[in-house]
């Protein structure tokens, strides 16, 4: 009876969860905030080593805050231009947590947005609440076939994923030019690739142009809050999320688990380049109305940033996300109010990156922002 | 050269690892150092090495009390470490891995390799070390390669020696060889250390014995007056029982049938060799072998980590050859694999997750798509409980438990689900007596309650202690049984079989 009793306690015990560590904290937290200081600083120096005077620098700074949530346009186009990072880099981040580095999302938004396209071009006559989720379906479908090559490449013939999505990346590339020159494609009386508008019916609406009608921001960022919420829920509270996170940490364990290394490999491959599908659909029909060569404009090489800076974590790449979306904003009211090039956020960018890779860099440089580091015991 | 630490106290954060702790190393002697894991042997012998600085104390080399700022100092001061895990270049030879880091040279950074060998000959022929110099080091057996750490060390001019767990990698008759080596560096002069959790070892090489538990000096011996018995008592800090209770051998049906099973390496070289055995339910086979003998790759086919190229395998009446893991598991086979850390958990999951990590979609936890996290946390708990996992919450990382805890966990997860057969890689590789006592038992019941055993251990003592039968493994083939269900088997005669020098044993 008591023995039962002190056992259910022990249970009880067992089940406390510990709050999370100060290490844990730092490392996610306080290392990106840091690693974001230091890139402005790094970006300060770098606009001075160009003959920038120091008044210049202070107003270019001021811009890039004004220019990213200072006004409600701003805030408007930050969020625009968030949209389709935080899309990819939620793919991306699924990709790495499973052990995969998809270099790909480039591809997966040229394919998806391609798909997007032509889905919503076609079709008129359908009400949009059909016409829109089919368009982004096709999309999303397109890029997660996309991915699945690699995918299937690497799980046949271990093929590795950074290769095969690069070279993905190129195809994708010739694909677009290709198709969009085919007649029932290329906009009529056109001689240069570029597609056909998407019908209204497919568009994605302006949330906020009942306001002024130049506020961009479009439904798209619904889609990204529900793209963050079911890749949470995907990743952490699903069997085949913990079968991501188990082959992604230690593949040999998955093994041995029973899970199917091959199956798991398609399967994140397939959701990521979904995921990046969705964000090159959120571009052509929220944003950009058609597909031409280039639209996806490095989105999903920004999304690699944006995934590791997030530390593949769907709500720290929501966060990672909004702060690209706001340096790419900023960037350009920066470059109009205080003639910097626009170039300098792609500096800041990289910059923070690096910082965010060296986390040891960052604590020499902010030593009171830390405790001291340990040398855990060995045994 | 004598070596006093004195007082030494080493903290990680909150956890002491070593508490006061005072050693006498001296020259001429062997020290045995003793304590189950966790106990603090490594990081005493890690504040030695050079690798951590003491919070406290004093490390006194020949009265003189010295501060060492990292390896370098340490080794530059005759302290020299053999590590449990060799540190060796397979594709160099003797000579280059002996010179490794202090290589001789000549004019414009030329390689003496004629006076490493020199060296390396010399060392052999003064402390009956012989190993040619030439041999490259993945040619050689697992207890010559052993000798080349000894001699990197001793080329360094060591004059203490610390040997880390040494014996645990080789046969009966290698650990005679290897104490020859031991006596003979003791003879010159050198001061030797040596780490273990061997209770007979420690008995047979020290002259003087040092036992630590939970970071504190819990006893000091002499070798000749000490029983194995109060020695574990002294290390786990209660009386330990070494024979297992078995209940009579009383074999059921037939479980397990293996025939004629060959299974390859990665490199097409031939691991297991058409390999025949059975398990019955309520008995346990053990394999015996020294390690590399083809057990690994037999046992990974079995559990259907590796497609075996020829042979069937027969698991409760079906065809299991060409089945998933998955199907296997389910069928109700549990699987405790020979390497805990690369495949047995994930160290950055927690405690729950890894208890689900091979049945996660099984009914206890998973509804539809989604894993009841709730549930798994619960069972988790039960389950740490019942086996006496210490972890101070099941959402701790299991990186964060000790070897033995990691072990019991996977233990509790294979062993906590109705199974038939039970199948158990190095069970016990690295513990300390307490946990194997522990999981002994717990292997001994489910065989108790009618499961099959198929047990794989280099550990000679461990098969013994445990089977019924006993199968003996080399160069991939079964090359001996022995009966041990009535009376006890000879140990020798298995250990001969392990060497390969024995002929076919008829029980």
């Amino acid at each position: 009876m008591s023995a039962k009793a002190s056992n259910d306690n022990l249970t009880q015990n067992l089940l406390q969860r510990a709050a999370p560590s100060r290490a844990e904290f730092e490392d996610l937290v306080i290392v990106p905030i840091f690693a974001v200081i230091v890139a402005l600083a790094v970006g300060a120096l770098v606009m001075l080593a160009t003959a920038v005077d120091l008044p210049t620098i202070g107003r270019s700074y001021i811009a890039l805050l004004q220019g990213s949530v200072g006004s409600l346009n701003a805030l408007s186009e930050t969020l625009t231009a968030a949209a389709p990072l935080v899309l990819a880099g939620l793919g991306l981040a699924l990709g790495f947590r499973a052990g995969l580095f998809n270099i790909g999302a480039e591809g997966q938004i040229v394919i998806g947005g391609l798909a997007a396209v032509i889905v919503g071009f076609s079709f008129a006559g359908l009400p949009w609440f059909v016409h829109l989720p089919l368009a982004l379906i096709a999309g999303a479908l397109a890029g997660a076939l996309y991915a699945s090559i690699a995918g299937w490449l690497r799980a046949a013939t271990g093929a590795h994923e950074v290769i095969s999505t690069i070279m993905l990346n190129l195809i994708s590339y010739r694909i677009l030019d290709y198709v969009l020159r085919q007649p029932f494609i290329q906009r009529e009386g056109r001689a240069d690739p570029i597609s056909r508008s998407v019908l209204d019916s497919a568009e994605l609406p302006q949330l906020l142009a009942w306001i002024d009608p130049n506020l961009r921001v479009h439904a798209g960022i619904l889609v990204v809050i529900a793209a963050v919420v079911v890749v949470h829920w995907i990743l952490f509270r699903t069997k085949i999320g913990f079968e991501f996170r188990a082959s992604g940490k230690n593949l040999d364990a998955a093994r041995y688990a029973g899970m199917r290394a091959s199956f798991t490999i398609v399967a994140a491959m397939a959701s990521a380049g979904a995921l990046a599908g969705l964000a090159g659909a959120n571009q052509v029909l929220g944003v950009l109305d058609r597909a031409s060569p280039g639209f996806s404009a490095g989105i999903g090489f920004d999304a690699i940033s944006v995934a590791l800076l997030g530390r593949s974590h769907p709500v720290g790449v929501l966060f990672a996300g909004l702060l690209f979306g706001a340096l790419k904003t900023g960037g350009r009211q920066m470059q109009v109010d205080a003639g910097v090039s626009v170039d300098l956020i792609g500096i800041i960018q990289a910059l923070i990156i690096v910082f965010i890779a060296a986390p040891l860099l960052v604590r020499a440089i902010f030593p009171w922002g830390f405790r001291k580091p340990q040398t855990e015991p060995n045994e | 050269m004598d070596v006093e630490l004195r007082g030494i106290t080493k903290r990680f954060g909150p956890i002491v690892a070593n508490a006061e702790i005072d050693l006498d190393i001296r020259a001429g002697e062997v020290l045995g150092l003793l304590g189950e894991n966790g106990a603090g042997k490594s990081t005493l012998m890690n504040v030695l090495c050079g690798l951590y600085t003491p919070d406290e104390g004093n490390i006194i080399i020949d009265g003189k009390p010295v501060t060492f700022d990292g390896p370098g100092a340490a080794i530059a001061a005759g302290i020299g470490m053999v590590h449990q895990h060799f540190m060796l270049v397979p594709v160099f030879t003797v000579a280059e891995n002996a010179i490794l880091g202090i290589e001789p040279t000549k004019q414009v950074d030329y390689l003496d390799l004629a006076a490493a060998r020199q060296q390396v000959n010399e060392i052999g022929d003064r402390y009956g070390l012989q190993v040619d110099p030439d041999a490259r080091i993945e040619d050689l057996p697992v207890g010559t390669q052993q000798r080349v750490e000894i001699i990197k060390v001793l080329v360094r001019s060591a004059d203490v020696l610390i040997l880390d767990e040494p014996t645990a990698v080789l046969t009966p008759q290698e650990v005679e060889e290897f104490f020859g080596i031991v006596r003979s560096l003791r003879d010159a002069g050198k001061a030797i250390v040596f780490i273990t959790h061997k209770l007979d070892e420690i008995l047979e090489i020290s002259d003087r014995i040092t036992v630590l538990r939970g970071g504190r000096v819990t006893g000091y011996g002499d070798p000749k007056t000490l029983t194995e018995q109060r020695l574990a008592e002294m290390m786990v800090g209660r009386p330990v029982r070494f024979d297992v209770d078995k209940a009579p051998y009383n074999p059921g049906d037939l479980l397990l049938e293996v025939r004629d099973l060959t299974v390859l390496r990665a490199n097409d070289e031939i691991a297991a060799d058409h390999v025949s055995l059975e398990v019955r339910s309520g008995e346990i086979v053990g394999i015996a072998g020294v390690q590399g003998n083809g057990q690994s790759a037999l046992i990974e086919a079995i559990t259907g980590l590796h497609r075996p190229v020829d042979g069937t395998i027969i698991f409760d009446g079906q065809d299991i050859t060409n089945v998933s893991v998955r199907a296997r598991h389910a069928m109700g086979m549990a699987h405790i694999p020979e390497d805990r850390q690369r495949t047995g958990i994930i160290g950055d999951f927690t405690v729950a997750e890894n208890m689900a990590l091979n049945s996660y979609y099984d009914e206890r936890y998973a509804k539809g798509m989604s894993i009841v996290w709730p549930a798994v946390a619960t069972h988790a708990a039960d389950y740490v409980a019942d086996f006496d996992v210490r972890t101070p919450s099941v959402h701790a990382k299991a990186s964060q438990l000790s070897g033995g805890n990691q072990q019991k966990l996977v233990v509790a997860r294979e062993l906590s689900r109705d199974t038939k057969l039970l199948i158990a890689a190095q069970p016990t590789r690295g513990l300390d007596v307490g946990s194997v006592e522990y999981i002994h038992g717990r292997v001994v019941a489910a065989r108790d309650e009618g499961d099959g055993v198929l047990i794989m251990s280099s550990e000679l003592d461990e098969i013994l202690a445990l089977s019924d039968r006993i199968l003996v493994m080399f160069k991939g083939r079964i090359v001996a049984e022995f009966d041990a269900s009535k009376q006890p088997v000879d140990r020798n005669a298995v250990g001969l079989a392990m060497a390969g020098s024995a002929p076919r044993a008829a029980a």
